[in-house]
């Protein structure tokens, strides 16, 4: 047996479930039939009243917790927040965690071979949604006969996921945890996006999205994509102290080459990235994250839109957040107020910028344990203390 | 054990209100509320070990410094607005109290009565701040920025033309000692007040 540390959920395999009835899709057209790969960690109880859903962020996927493999260097990638006696603990809870449609890492997406054609969907995959997904993942429930979700957790555009999910299916949700979101994107988060996008696309290799069948993808792209994406995810704190005005060598050298450290991680960050990621995948996500506006059918008024949501929130954000900062939760939990729903809102001190919702923090951790544990108390569960 | 000025509020607040607790602590009143008269609402807080009490405990508490206001609060949206010894560390009190009437039509107000004798007497005999149970802090790190007596809250209240409903003044923790008859501005350790808006 190889050696995990104690509080890892240890080895765990991936699962995949077909689905052969069609989805319709927000954009209206209709995914035939599909794949969902997903994660689970812990033991769903008799009364199967212990499941956990978490939904994964732009580039994320269902390896949240544990390890593929004996000697992976890394574990899944919300690692420090799922295991045994962590705050989703998975003594207590049964965890699913699921890879999203128009994803790249094993559930049906752009790289995956369209049934109609024979070829690869490629561009042609439907623009998914976060509605979609909910819906998805609602599905999924189903197939596990999980009826409702002690909790729906997610950081990011996971976060917006659970806030569709009170809103779309308020009976099957208990309680939502809504971490470093937002309730729509700023002109500004769109302009992000749409830089990242244009990195893709202009790549000569992009070939309109058609790349597989040139052999080849537009990693040029997806890595300007990536480094523009990667320094809106940290503070200007967090890389002035990690990386400062550091240079690789001793001497300035007049020239463009990798001088600075903080060039150098970007750079390794972007080529890391653009070798294991589909190009397709990130365009979809990004437009998933540019549509996300629960307010929008109701002229602008979130509270309204809050109108269906039944279960307490847990808002947290990060001080340093500026990608979706402090005001953007306060924004959401002022509409649940004025919707006279139950939540509660932590600003966290962090020094990480967006990226912190994936991070140990002890208050993080403190305040979000005290929150499972009164999803564990709410509804019976063993272990609750 | 609640904290005795908490026990007097308990027993004023009616069935199934809504609340908001500004600065409530560790949610133990909020809690107590909800679990005895089916009271529902929001606390604010800032401490970080206060705001994790309330979470543990299923309290509706929201990170927000008092000194920012209550814009997120719509008018009327609560039916009382409690507020237990914090006036004294508010930037501005006198502001707080239009605003806890605009988003209640009541609110229940303590805070340490800086004319209680004990008060007096160590400032008087032996000519220091006064440093007591309910003054715990040295001149220097205090939060309490805005001392004032029974007399200057009633005051304040009459100036602003607000209705007292109710007024009481206690002792520490002796729930017995609970008055409002003889020299309150004298005799109490902690003042609360019942205000509203006059009709």
């Amino acid at each position: 047996m190889p050696e995990f540390p104690r509080d890892s959920v240890g080895l765990v395999t991936p699962e995949t479930a077909h689905f052969a009835d069609p989805l319709a899709l927000a954009c209206g057209r209709t995914l035939p039939a599909y794949d969902l790969v997903y994660e689970t960690y812990g033991t769903l109880n008799a009364e199967r009243s212990n499941a956990i859903l978490i939904c994964h962020a732009l580039s994320g996927h269902h390896h949240a917790a544990g390890f593929h493999a004996a000697d992976d260097r890394k574990p899944g990638w919300w690692d420090a927040h799922i295991g045994p006696g962590k705050s989703i603990d998975t003594d207590r809870f049964f965890v699913v965690s699921v890879n999203n449609l128009g994803g790249c890492h094993g559930s049906t997406g752009p790289t995956s071979v369209n049934p109609e054609t024979g070829r690869q969907w490629g561009p042609d995959f439907p623009i998914m949604t976060v509605l979609d997904w909910v819906h998805s993942q609602a599905r999924l429930a189903d197939r596990l006969g999980i009826e409702r979700f002690a909790a729906v957790i997610g950081g990011s555009l996971g976060g917006m996921q659970v806030l569709q999910w009170t809103l779309s299916y308020p009976e099957r949700i208990a309680h939502a945890v809504v971490i470093a979101a937002t309730p729509k994107l700023s002109a500004q988060n769109i302009a992000f996006n749409e830089v990242a996008r244009q990195a893709i696309r202009s790549d000569p290799d992009f070939h309109d999205g058609w790349y597989a069948d040139h052999d080849t993808a537009p990693r040029r792209g997806l890595k300007l994509a990536r480094m523009v994406g990667h320094i809106t995810y940290l503070s200007e704190d967090a890389m002035g102290s990690k990386f400062g005005r550091d240079l690789r060598t001793t001497d300035l050298n007049f020239g463009f080459d990798v001088e600075f450290q903080v060039e150098s991680y970007l750079r390794y960050q972007g080529d890391t990235f653009s070798t294991s990621f589909d190009a397709n995948t990130y365009l979809l996500m990004t437009k998933a994250l540019d549509y996300f506006d629960p307010a929008g059918a109701h002229d602008g008024e979130l509270s309204r839109a809050l109108a269906p949501a039944a279960c307490p929130f847990l808002v947290v954000s990060f001080t340093t957040d500026w990608r979706f900062p402090p005001s953007r939760s306060k924004e959401l939990v002022n509409a649940l107020i004025r919707a006279d729903k139950s939540v509660s809102y932590v600003n966290i001190d962090s020094t990480h910028g967006h990226d912190a919702f994936l991070m140990p923090e002890p208050r993080y951790q403190a305040v979000f344990a005290a929150f499972m544990n009164r999803v564990a108390g709410d509804l019976g569960l063993e272990g609750h203390s | 054990m609640m904290r005795a000025d908490l026990k007097l509020i308990h027993a004023w607040i009616p069935e199934g209100a809504r609340v908001l607790d500004l600065g409530c602590g560790e949610g133990t009143l909020l809690a107590a509320l909800a679990r005895d008269k089916g009271v529902t609402g929001y606390g604010l807080e800032i401490d970080p070990e206060g705001i994790t009490a309330c979470v543990a405990k299923g309290v509706n508490v929201i990170e927000q410094n008092l000194d920012e206001g209550l814009a997120n609060f719509d008018d009327n949206a609560c039916d009382l607005v409690v507020m237990t010894q914090a006036l004294q560390a508010l930037r501005r009190p006198d502001l707080m109290l239009d605003e806890m009437l605009r988003v209640a039509g009541e609110c229940i107000i303590t805070f340490p009565n800086f004319a209680y004798w004990r008060h007096r007497a160590y400032l008087g005999f032996k000519g220091y701040m006064p440093v007591s149970r309910s003054l715990p802090h040295a001149w220097y790190d205090t939060p309490n920025i805005h001392l004032s007596t029974f007399n200057d809250f009633e005051r304040l209240c009459r100036d602003k033309g607000l209705s007292i409903v109710d007024r009481a003044v206690g002792i520490g923790d002796h729930e017995g000692h609970w008055t409002s008859r003889w020299w309150p501005n004298l005799f109490g350790e902690i003042a609360i007040f019942r205000v509203a808006r006059r009709p």
